[in-house]
């Protein structure tokens, strides 16, 4: 195989003298590549950005809610309600060594939060200080709420990240300052900064945290109390905790273990799983389309290529009459029919890489938004410049085979 | 001898076998003017196919300068063609999309020349053949006779044993005709180079020194012409 500058210079030549034609040629496969690449940053764009809703909230996390049963049982008639309550904490932090973390929460919604002249709807959650096992916050003044807090029913609060920002507009440390919510006021312990979506009666951001007797005594909650988070060690699938917890439950509370509506258990395992499942289809989506559009680009190659050598039939045979062997027409083809693919290609990865950074830059402009890593690898972008080349070579390959066929005879007899 | 052929037999199949070269003897030395005359169908164009190792033949033996040339693979076809024989064709089969020096290259490409080296030696060819000014231009900017010029010194460039001319003039008109030949005819007498001629042209086998003429697969006669007295059509010039 002979290969210098020339060879380089013949192929753009060849490339060049057909504009429209390589041009539409080159676009199948522009496109193909573009598909594949941008629709796979876009997908992980996409994941990070849903994922991100469930950011800060433990993997193995079960939350259980109390309904309205749907079956009679036990001499009690469907549609009862019936609510969770404290013994129901300590029954199953006994019963169930598989689970970590079991704590109760209460929740009340549409308060309204009151700093100087600045006001903000909230939500007062009432906690206990290992309720940071079920939701991490992201503590940017001060400290979370603690065990003395609890023990002995402070009023101090830990408020979400828009609170912060509606009623402290110039910043700073709010800390040891005095919010007002309803009737009480509390102290400022700590800012939480978390800004997951996925929260059990309101947004994190949103939300006043409490200690939970406080709120319990402040709200007339009794001994009920709203919801149920519990965590299993790791390495513990919570799906197989499930029934033995609706078990417990539900012998308490005189409900049928059967009866799944009488109580919601909210299964972040099984999210994470429903989100990854969704992926997982939709990456099989995009290869396919991908791949796909890139293979029906390469079929376009070769079928021009094919014209090609059909045109230049003559002058074939007249290189071959002048020396070239089979292998010099091969490798001429071939790395005609790589040009091609590679070019056109390497376009492809351009505008996918570019059109991400702008998707990049337009989700970053909004500052709500999570940040999302929209943008492709770079070694994603060099296997699949290695993957053009291959296909370059596979498409190039039936058309030289039939260029090798072209005898030089062949030259004279097109006259 | 630099041509020996023994009793050459090629058949064509076909469909129906069709025996074209009936058992072909042929010696041609060093520095001979020789040109092929045949109608068409007498077996000129495959006998010249065979001379220029675009062909096999099936019996018999072909030798180039003591080299036997048989069962060759493509490779080797390819490059005894490039290094022993130069091609000069009836329609010139210049590409049409290199200059006329990229097309003088091009023997030289194939035998792995340095750029430089094959560019300087194309010039160099061009200007013998007067073509300097037209070295940038393409096939289709120019006249069938300086195509043709383009042709020879491709030709010429890799220097090789024989010049195989099939038709040279057929594409060209009279006077042109005539310049070719002149131009053949001097490359024989001052450089010494080997030149066979294929044509049915009787004007343009006069000017050569020997004509062999070809029928029906079999080398019928062979004329001494060194005083070109063969044309019927007169001897001063080459009658289209």
């Amino acid at each position: 195989m002979r290969f210098d500058v020339d060879s380089f210079r013949e192929i753009a030549d060849s490339l060049v003298r057909n504009k429209s034609r390589s041009l539409l040629t080159g676009f199948g496969v522009f496109w193909g590549i573009f598909m594949l690449l941008f629709l796979m940053g876009g997908g992980q764009g996409l994941k990070q950005l849903i994922m991100s809703n469930f950011e800060g909230f433990a993997t193995n996390t079960g939350i259980l809610i109390s309904s309205q049963t749907t079956v009679p049982y036990k001499g009690f008639k469907e549609g009862r309600y019936w609510r969770l309550s404290y013994t129901d904490v300590d029954r199953l932090r006994l019963m169930m060594p598989e689970l970590e973390t079991v704590t109760p929460v209460i929740n009340t919604g549409g308060r309204e939060a009151v700093y100087g002249t600045g006001t903000t709807s909230v939500s007062v959650r009432g906690i206990y200080a290992n309720y940071h096992k079920i939701e991490e916050p992201k503590i940017r003044y001060g400290r979370y709420l603690n065990e003395t807090d609890i023990l002995q029913e402070r009023k101090v609060c830990v408020i979400g990240k828009r609170i912060y920002k509606e009623l402290f507009p110039d910043g700073g440390d709010p800390c040891g300052k005095f919010i007002r919510v309803g009737p009480v006021y509390y102290q400022i312990v700590g800012v939480d900064f978390s800004s997951g979506n996925i929260s059990i009666g309101g947004r994190a951001d949103q939300t006043v945290f409490i200690p939970l007797p406080l709120a319990q005594k402040i709200y007339n909650r009794g001994s009920n109390v709203d919801i149920i988070c519990t965590a299993a060690y790791s390495g513990i699938r919570m799906s197989d905790l499930e029934p033995r917890m609706r078990q417990i439950i539900a012998k308490q509370h005189a409900f049928d273990p059967a009866d799944k509506q009488a109580m919601v258990i909210i299964n972040t395992e099984q999210m994470f799983a429903l989100v990854d499942n969704l992926f997982k289809g939709v990456n099989f989506l995009i290869w396919l389309v991908g791949l796909g559009t890139i293979l029906a680009g390469v079929i376009g190659v070769s079928n021009i290529m094919m014209v090609t050598v059909r045109e230049r039939t003559t002058e074939i045979g007249i290189r071959r009459a002048i020396g070239a062997t089979p292998r010099d027409i091969l490798s001429q083809i071939i790395l005609e029919s790589i040009a091609l693919t590679l070019v056109a290609g390497s376009f492809g990865i351009v505008f996918a890489v570019q059109l991400l950074r702008l998707m990049e830059t337009v989700v970053r402009l909004n500052p709500d938004n999570p940040p999302a890593d929209f943008q492709i690898g770079f070694w994603l972008a060099v296997a699949a410049a290695l993957l053009l080349t291959l296909l370059g070579v596979v498409a190039g390959l039936a058309p030289a085979s039939r260029a090798m066929a072209i005898k030089p005879v062949d030259a004279m007899r097109d006259e | 001898m630099l041509i020996e052929l023994k009793d050459v037999n090629k058949t064509y199949n076909n469909g129906q076998p069709l025996h074209v070269l009936k058992g072909i003897d042929l010696s041609i030395d060093r520095g001979e003017f020789v040109s092929i005359m045949g109608a068409s169908g007498s077996g000129k164009s495959t006998l010249l196919n065979i001379l220029g190792i675009l062909d096999n033949y099936d019996t018999g033996e072909y030798y180039i300068d003591g080299r036997l040339i048989k069962g060759l693979t493509e490779r080797q076809a390819a490059d005894y063609r490039n290094r022993m024989i130069g091609f000069i064709f009836q329609s010139f089969n210049l590409i049409g999309f290199k200059t006329a020096v990229e097309n003088v290259e091009l023997p030289l490409f194939y035998q792995g020349v340095s750029r430089h080296k094959r560019h300087e030696m194309a010039m160099e060819y061009l200007e013998r053949l007067g073509l300097t000014d037209w070295a940038g231009h393409y096939p289709n900017e120019m006249s069938g006779g300086q195509k043709q010029r383009v042709a020879i010194a491709r030709a010429l460039i890799t220097n090789p044993k024989i010049i195989l001319a099939d038709e040279p003039t057929g594409a060209l008109d009279s006077k042109t005709s005539e310049e070719v030949m002149q131009l053949l005819t001097q490359l024989n007498r001052e450089e010494k180079v080997t030149i066979i001629v294929v044509t049915h042209e009787s004007g343009v086998a006069n000017c050569t020194d020997k004509i062999i003429h070809i029928k029906d697969g079999i080398i019928g006669q062979i004329e001494d012409n060194r005083r070109h007295q063969s044309s019927v059509f007169g001897t001063s010039t080459i009658m289209k």
